[in-house]
């Protein structure tokens, strides 16, 4: 008998113990819903619910961030939901979810053009308003991409910056990440045709692939460095590549001779940049990013703006923007990070 | 005369078919009490989650977990004889990326899923083979080829998926059954269920899973053929998973390398939640599908409560935790339950009739 009642004993306890957890969740679920909506206040439904590829990313903290600011200015509610690990299904269970919760819109960076596609299309025709930035799907799955900087912005705000830092002359190289990464090469190929056009004394004497590893694209630079004496310059178009030649260049003769460049984050550049070696690299603005998206959002939700070329929206503190082909809006030019700023950052 | 006295003294030993009462054995089983947590998770749900109670809850649930269900049932039986299949998920990916690339290159879609079936089913042969014909241990082998099936999977598509299905078929994936909220692989799945389970409780063979579980030795000294007996279950596995890399594929219209990666971990975990021992030998089939369904319904509750799938992942795991704790605590308990019952049995045996009498 005994064995018995302990072990319904411990199955009870353990029931209630579940159902504890979910009444708690439940309620409080509950009154996050009921806020939504009446704070929303007029008949507009601004509860928007926010995607990131996945959470406990400081990338994505800081867009949610931005996105967090912009809902409290236009008085709607922003919910963070997302997985642990960015797994190109993994955001369908939180898209079907929206769904059903009757989210007003869904902003959502994609780990899978394609593989969200079908749970994104749900949500739509119950309708809810689908914004995507910082990674796109495929068009006809969303209402609106929010595009973080175009391909020619990003590789002309890298050469900018090189040639000022160098004086416009002289021999440079690029570390890139792999040889077949499709975005590095769109950029590098723009990056060739401006050096030749805009910058006729500067010589791009070799590219190289540190294939987005620490310990590669380190060996990468050493290498550069030697074979080119008189290289003053190096850009990295990718944030692993980056942090890793600066790195290099920090501990080496060449620090603050060799400027260095490139697309990082500031969590990672910021030793460097403090201490001499980097000038400034660039990026896009996540918070910035957040912010924009979830105006657009509550844009399409009050049905401003339908997504049509030509539409044009207010997003609060970053003025008015205007949606462009295949229903596309652009944040604007890549932000430069240099030693004044980078401290106003932490991703 | 004494011999007269002494037939009449000690009448003949009968013995009970079984030590406990039909309603007990069915009812006061970790399976019951896994069904009876899944069934109360179920009513708070519908009671205090705002849009738990929508149809659209059952069909994204099933549809979601179809393919942890459909592996959790060979790997029921893999576990029971305690052996361990972790590549699953990897087998899931390869046959995802089959039956891409064949669609690809032209193929029918059904001849394209047969023959990503049938690379599930060679992957599961080669398991077989290392584990049963090589002799090497299965937690090894599948470790192995895990990485070796999730390498080729990788390899022949690389960082491209491919998305461009025929639509009958991908529509068919996420079609329900008329008139119901349960999407239409279900019946696939409760076909299979019904056939794993006739197979497990009701067959010699299944007989022969849990001796083998519970002893190998003694099951090979009994004449059953162990090694022949594992080979047919890691086939089965990799067939099931082939199977499931296609309804995964069509379900999201996506044929990746990378597709359910980690996934062998959530079946493992349903598996034993669901009152199967790691140590082999004991388990139920019931009790595996409400662990599946528990987690499932659990993630699901949670997400439209808001929750954050971190707290989801924790909660997960301590109930995965807490069941194999009280499995073990239970088997403790038992073992000290029939030393006291042995103990007293012996105290009665000298005890005289008033002494019985006044307890």
């Amino acid at each position: 008998m005994f064995e018995f009642t302990r072990s319904r004993r411990a199955g009870v306890i353990a029931a209630l113990a579940v159902g504890v957890t979910l009444l708690a969740a439940g309620c409080s679920g509950t009154s996050g819903g009921g806020d939504s909506t009446g704070g929303s206040g007029g008949d507009a439904n601004l509860s928007i619910t926010m995607l990131p590829k996945n959470l406990g990313n400081p990338y994505f903290d800081t867009s949610t961030k931005g996105a967090k600011a912009a809902a409290a200015e236009f008085k709607g509610t922003l919910d963070e939901v997302g997985p642990s690990e960015a797994s190109p299904t993994s955001q369908v269970s939180y898209i079907q979810t929206a769904a059903q919760q009757g989210a007003g819109a869904l902003i959502v960076s994609a780990n899978d053009p394609e593989a969200i596609c079908d749970a994104l299309n749900e949500a739509k025709s119950a309708g809810v308003k689908v914004v995507t930035f910082d990674s796109d799907t495929n068009k006809d799955c969303r209402d609106l991409f929010i595009n973080q900087a175009t391909a020619d912005g990003i590789a002309k705000v890298q050469v900018d910056e090189i040639a000022t830092q160098i004086g416009d002359a002289g021999e440079i190289a690029i570390l890139s990440a792999s040889a077949n990464a499709t975005n590095q090469n769109a950029w590098i190929e723009t990056m060739k045709t401006l050096l030749a056009s805009d910058h006729p004394n500067i010589k791009l004497v070799e590219v190289a692939y540190g294939d987005d590893d620490d310990q590669t694209s380190f060996d990468k630079t050493a290498a550069l460095l030697q074979t080119y004496p008189d290289l003053k310059g190096i850009i990295s178009p990718t944030t692993v590549g980056i942090a890793a030649a600066a790195r290099y260049l920090s501990t080496s003769e060449y620090k603050g001779k060799v400027a260095l460049t490139g697309l990082g984050t500031p969590n990672q550049m910021r030793e460097y940049v403090n201490d001499g070696t980097v000038t400034s690299f660039a990026l896009w603005n996540p918070e910035d990013l957040g912010y924009l998206a979830a105006y657009a959002a509550a844009a399409l939700i009050k049905g401003d703006i339908t997504g049509k070329d030509g539409d044009t929206f207010d997003a609060g503190k970053l003025g008015s923007f205007t949606v462009g082909k295949d229903a596309t809006v652009l944040l604007g030019d890549p932000y430069v990070f240099t030693k004044d700023n980078i401290g106003d950052f932490d991703f | 005369m004494t011999a007269a006295a002494t037939t009449t003294a000690v009448p003949a030993r009968t013995y009970k078919a079984y030590g406990r009462p039909a309603w007990r054995r069915f009812l006061l089983t970790r399976e019951m009490a896994i069904i009876a947590l899944l069934v109360l998770v179920v009513v708070v749900s519908l009671a205090v989650v705002p849009h738990f109670d929508s149809p659209l809850t059952v069909t994204y649930l099933l549809r979601d977990i179809a393919p942890i269900l459909l592996i959790a049932l060979p790997m029921t039986l893999i576990i029971i004889t305690e052996e361990i299949d972790l590549s699953v998920a990897s087998i899931v990916g390869l046959s995802s990326v089959m039956t891409g690339l064949l669609t690809h290159g032209g193929w029918p879609f059904p001849l394209a899923a047969l023959a990503a079936i049938v690379v599930g089913l060679i992957a599961g042969v080669f398991n077989g083979f290392l584990v049963t014909v090589v002799g090497l241990p299965s937690l090894a082998v599948t470790i192995g080829t895990l990485a070796l099936y999730r390498g080729i999977a990788v390899g022949l598509l690389g960082t491209t998926a491919i998305t461009d299905f025929p639509q009958d078929w991908t529509e068919l994936a996420k079609a329900n059954i008329p008139g119901t909220p349960v999407p239409a692989i279900m019946i696939p799945f409760v076909i299979l269920a019904i056939i794993f389970a006739v197979l497990l409780h009701f067959t010699p063979f299944g007989r022969t899973l849990y001796a083998i579980g519970l002893n190998k030795e003694a099951a090979a000294f009994s004449g059953i053929d162990v090694g022949r007996t594992k080979f047919v279950l890691f086939t089965l596995s990799g067939t099931v998973a082939g199977f499931a890399g296609v309804y995964f594929t069509l379900l999201y219209s996506n044929a990746r390398g990378d597709n359910a990666t980690g996934m062998e971990l959530q079946v493992i975990a349903a598996v034993l939640l669901g009152g199967v021992s790691i140590f082999g030998g004991r388990g139920a089939l019931h009790g595996v599908i409400a662990g599946v369904l528990l987690i499932g319904v659990l993630g699901s509750s949670l997400r439209l409560a808001g929750i954050t799938s971190d707290i989801i992942n924790v909660i997960t795991g301590v109930l995965l935790i807490l069941s194999v704790v009280s499995a073990s605590l239970l088997a403790w308990l038992q073992k000290r339950r029939s030393a006291a019952i042995g103990r007293k049995k012996g105290q009665a045996g000298v005890s005289s009739p008033s002494e019985r009498a006044t307890r």
